[in-house]
């Protein structure tokens, strides 16, 4: 924690980092044989996702591909198995390695959108809050402390419902993916706001930024310039963790049917329409998205852990 | 104390007031109310006057009043999709819910606190260590997933429980329970144990946390430095101590297991409230997503409430007024 | 000399804490003794190591941090390899304990008859009734008014000299031959610390107590010891009678830190400061620890690390002090 209450300016900034990287950091990730290898999975399921059009056998979205007779193929180490479609095809005859590829993509692009936007929404209203203090500050509070009191994903659903009745039904599906990254956002800045609100009225007072109001720096200034590095450290801790269960809540709702729909999906997608048939016995379809979404939230989660402990050693 | 109670109850009333607030808006502005009381074919005209009938025509502040008055009244008018008083709909749905959630509740607990206990006062033990390893995976795996996995172990490949439903139920009164038949029992079994296994980890895990950290304080320290047995310094002192913040976010957990059952209930197509609120949801079905989010808004007050009112009898602290006297 | 068998035998006492650049000794090599009834001050800065002394006396280490060496006897019986049950049975029963923050030391979940009750019959053989008149009469002994009515209150009812009191009237639960006090009056108010340290004084004498007074206040210990241990840096530099430790001290970190200390009689100079600050365990220097701040350091200290010898009237770990020892081994 000295890091991140140790005042300074940004010019301190890169050495500061250096340090943190030579020294605690460094060391933790190294002496911590799960986080290596989660960041490693984390890496080859990233890698794989955004390289998906180079190394996807076949192209889910080329409807004229697919054929019927493929559908429903078991994986290829199985009897009918088939090596063109290593691990099966779905309904539709899409080759499920293919799908996983490209939902992923689409699993980890609004899983991060939704962060980004909800750490840009939660870090101004709670600079905003805890800065300005007095009625605004109250305001934005109750409004945190209400939807906390609510589970995320209720919030997400209700947002994500309201917005399906009040847009045209054709124009859904491109609109889509764009519902899910603000319904997401939307549920998730409360985490964001109050860490950075409680850091801000601490850093407020401290000589630092005292001396930057006395020499008449602009608010707006010291707000972004002095004081938004300083309390930016746990809002990373907290993104990653906020990563893992963004993309758990894009699953979650796709799985549900009020995600991405069947035409682009995600891995939730893939698994709500394996779902269908793993009753009849073919559970390859809904089995690998759910082991490759498994895969991805445990890593995440395994990071945001170890870089909270990193960040708060009192908790080692 | 009275004082206490009526402060807490007046913040319950404020909540609801604001979530019936999102409701009606919902309802209002984003729902059609007319719509879902007539036909394709009824005139402009006769609309017009239906709404002047149902007072869609007054001012905001009287049509809100009256929206809280007969929500109170549990009538939250037609849903569109069925045509039928939602408030009828919520009251056949809402036991298959509520036995579902206590059910979960129930396990969560007797399970997630013994083991946060266990795993807070053993930190370095093995046991101590897979527990941990596999509650890490038990959060990161979506609730759905599990579901799934639960459906096609026992269900699927081995056979022995129902994969959906709720298996016979007994009609008491308005309320049907499953908990009278075998059938019904063997039904709860797979979705109680999904919705239960999310909460449970996160209870171990808040449990452990709050132990270690109590484990740290002075007064721990200090319950050691007299001579206290292992067993009054744990179980006496540090387990006491642990609970009382645990008790209340547990008791929001279990409050969100209510909300969490929508994804249980949609994967073993439990007919619940859950489920009644994803079809909402497909169907843009205003008037049924309006009254689920006040009744679900309804539970969670509830449940602050009463944890609330169990914090202030478990700790002294807020009970006994502060009498400081001099050196 | 003393010719009484000591109470408590602290010999080549050593703490460790393993980390990752090596393993720090925090107290190293303290030996002393405390006699029954006698009252043995530990003075030093913060970090000296007098705290983690008094735990390890107590076996309530906090892992990582071990004893790596010595020994430890209370009343002739080794302590230090005692496991877990049978070390319990002598906290509290044989060795009463305080802390430094009385606001923190009580469960805030009972009432101070509870833990007082508990304690009692944890170590004596009580009925219930039995062991609440007892924790009655040391609710009044320790000067707590109306203790019929106090009984009963929790913790955050009493302020904290009070609390204090409570934690004292703990301590002495199943009247022990030691107290180990850990700064008892440091969070208190400068007004209430005479009065805890006068009724930690009476109950001494008065139950025949020695305690171990551990503080970083020089005052509270000219007040109440008999003797005195200063630490520095883990390690006992000097100890003696505590009107010679103030009057006529020998090793120059006494003798700084005597003249650190405002008098109000005898002759009044300009207070003095040491310079620099007690080096950190990563950093512990060779040879004499005190070596970087000492005024009269010689080549020696830069090189050999120097054990307890006899100097002037007290014992101090000082190489000014060898000649002195040489001479008396040759007479």
């Amino acid at each position: 924690m000295a890091e991140i209450t140790a005042p300074p300016s940004i010019a301190a900034l890169p050495g500061r980092l250096r340090r943190f990287a030579e020294s605690d950091l460094l060391y933790s990730f190294r002496r911590s044989p799960v986080t290596v290898v989660a960041a490693a999975v984390a890496f080859i399921v990233v890698a794989s996702a955004l390289l998906a059009p180079l190394i996807a056998p076949h192209d889910p979205y080329d409807l004229a591909s697919l054929s019927l007779l493929d559908a429903t193929d078991p994986p290829a180490w199985l009897a009918d198995g088939n090596w063109s479609y290593p691990l099966g095809t779905d309904n539709q005859g899409r080759d499920v390695l293919s799908t996983i590829l490209y939902g992923t993509r689409l699993s980890l692009a609004v899983g991060v959108s939704a962060v980004i936007l909800s750490m840009l929404l939660g870090v101004t209203l709670g600079l905003i809050a805890g800065w300005r203090g007095g009625w605004i500050d109250t305001v934005i509070m109750r409004v945190a402390d209400v939807q906390l009191s609510f589970p995320a994903i209720l919030i997400a659903l209700l947002i994500d419902g309201v917005a399906r009745t009040m847009l045209p039904r054709d124009a859904q599906n491109e609109i889509t993916i764009y519902v899910l990254i603000l319904a997401i956002a939307l549920s998730y800045w409360v985490h964001f706001a109050r860490t950075v609100r409680g850091s801000t009225m601490v850093e407020r007072n401290k000589e630092y930024i005292q001396a930057a109001r006395v020499i008449g720096v602009r608010p707006a200034r010291i707000v972004v310039g002095h004081l938004l590095p300083n309390v930016i450290g746990p809002v990373l801790v907290i993104g990653t963790i906020n990563l893992a269960t963004a993309i758990l809540t894009e699953a979650t709702l796709s799985f549900l049917g009020v995600g991405l729909p069947p035409t682009q999906p995600s891995l939730g997608t893939l698994i709500r329409v394996g779902n269908d048939y793993l009753l009849s016995g073919d559970w390859w379809i809904s089995i690998f998205p759910g082991i490759v979404l498994a895969l991805l939230i445990l890593s995440v989660n395994l990071l945001g852990d170890w870089l909270r402990d990193a960040f708060n050693p009192k908790l080692r | 104390m009275l004082a206490f109670v009526i402060q807490r109850l007046l913040q319950s009333v404020l909540v609801m007031l604001t979530v019936a607030l999102i409701a009606f808006a919902l309802f209002n502005y984003v729902g059609d109310p007319i719509n879902s009381m007539v036909g394709q074919d009824t005139t402009l005209a006769d609309r017009e006057r239906l709404r002047q009938e149902l007072g869609l025509n007054d001012n905001f502040v009287v049509q809100f009043a009256r929206f809280v008055g007969h929500a109170t009244e549990g009538n939250f008018g037609l849903s569109y999709q069925q045509a039928r008083p939602v408030g009828t709909i919520i009251l056949e749905k809402m036991p298959a819910t509520l036995e579902l959630s206590f059910m979960a509740a129930f396990l969560a607990l007797l399970f997630g606190v013994p083991m946060g206990i266990y795993t807070g006062l053993n930190r370095s033990s093995w046991t101590s260590q897979a527990l941990l390893a596999i509650s890490l995976v038990g959060v990161s795996l979506p609730t759905f997933l599990i579901g799934i996995l639960l459906i096609l172990i026992f269900a699927v490949v081995l056979g022995w429980l129902p994969s959906f439903g709720r298996g016979s139920v007994v009609h008491i009164g308005w309320w049907t329970t499953g908990f009278l038949t075998v059938d019904g029992w063997r039904a709860i079994i797979l979705p109680s144990i999904t919705l239960a296994l999310f909460q449970m980890t996160l209870i171990m895990r808040l449990v452990r946390a709050e132990m270690i950290e109590v484990l740290r304080t002075d007064y721990i320290k200090f319950a050691r430095a007299r001579g206290l047995t292992s067993r009054a310094v744990n179980f006496g002192h540090a387990l006491k101590n642990t609970l009382v913040p645990v008790m209340t976010i547990t008791g929001v957990q279990l409050g969100s297991i209510i909300a969490f059952a929508v994804i249980t209930e949609t994967v073993f197509q439990w007919p619940g409230m859950g489920l009644m609120f994803i079809q909402a949801v497909t169907f843009a079905d205003i008037p049924v997503m309006a009254a689920y989010l006040v009744l679900v808004g309804f539970f969670f007050v509830v449940i602050n409430l009463v944890v609330d009112l169990l914090y202030y009898v478990v700790d002294p602290r807020l009970r006994v007024e502060r009498e400081v006297a001099g050196g | 000399m003393r010719n009484i068998e000591p109470l408590l035998k602290v010999k080549n006492l050593r703490v460790e804490v393993p980390t990752r650049r090596g393993i720090l000794v925090a107290v190293d090599d303290v030996s002393f003794d405390i006699a029954p009834g006698e009252v043995l001050g530990v003075v030093g800065e913060s970090g000296a190591g007098k705290s983690l002394t008094g735990a390890a006396i107590i076996g309530l280490l906090e892992p990582p941090l071990r004893i790596a060496g010595g020994r430890i006897s209370l009343g002739g019986r080794r302590i230090d390899t005692l496991r877990y049950e049978a070390m319990r049975r002598v906290r509290g029963k044989e060795i009463g304990a305080i802390f430094q923050d009385p606001l923190t030391s009580l469960n805030p979940l009972y009432t101070v008859g509870q833990q007082l009750i508990e304690t009692i019959r944890t170590h004596l053989d009580m009925n219930a009734a039995e062991g609440r008149a007892r924790a009655l009469s040391l609710l009044k002994e320790v000067g707590i008014a109306a203790a019929e009515e106090r009984i009963d209150h929790y913790p955050h009812q009493f302020s904290g000299g009070m609390r204090q009191r409570v934690v004292i009237a703990l301590a002495l639960a199943a009247n022990p031959r030691l107290i180990i006090a850990d700064e008892p009056t440091t969070a208190l108010d400068v007004s209430i610390q005479a009065q805890i340290i006068a009724l930690l004084k009476r109950l001494g004498r008065d139950h025949g107590t020695a305690i171990m007074l551990v503080t970083h206040d020089m005052g509270v210990i000219a007040e109440t010891a008999d003797r005195v241990a200063v630490m520095y840096a883990g390690r006992i530099v000097e100890i003696g009678p505590v009107r010679t430790i103030i009057d006529h001290p020998s090793h120059p970190y006494t003798v700084g830190l005597m003249a650190s200390i405002p008098r109000t009689s005898g002759q009044r100079g300009r207070l003095q400061q040491i310079d620099g600050s007690m080096p950190r365990l990563t950093a512990i220097p060779p040879g004499c620890p005190f070596n970087p701040r000492c005024p009269q350091v010689f080549n020696r200290c830069r090189v050999d690390r120097p054990e307890l010898m006899p100097a002037k009237e007290t014992l101090a770990a000082c190489w000014l002090y060898v000649e002195a020892t040489a001479e008396r081994v040759r007479v």
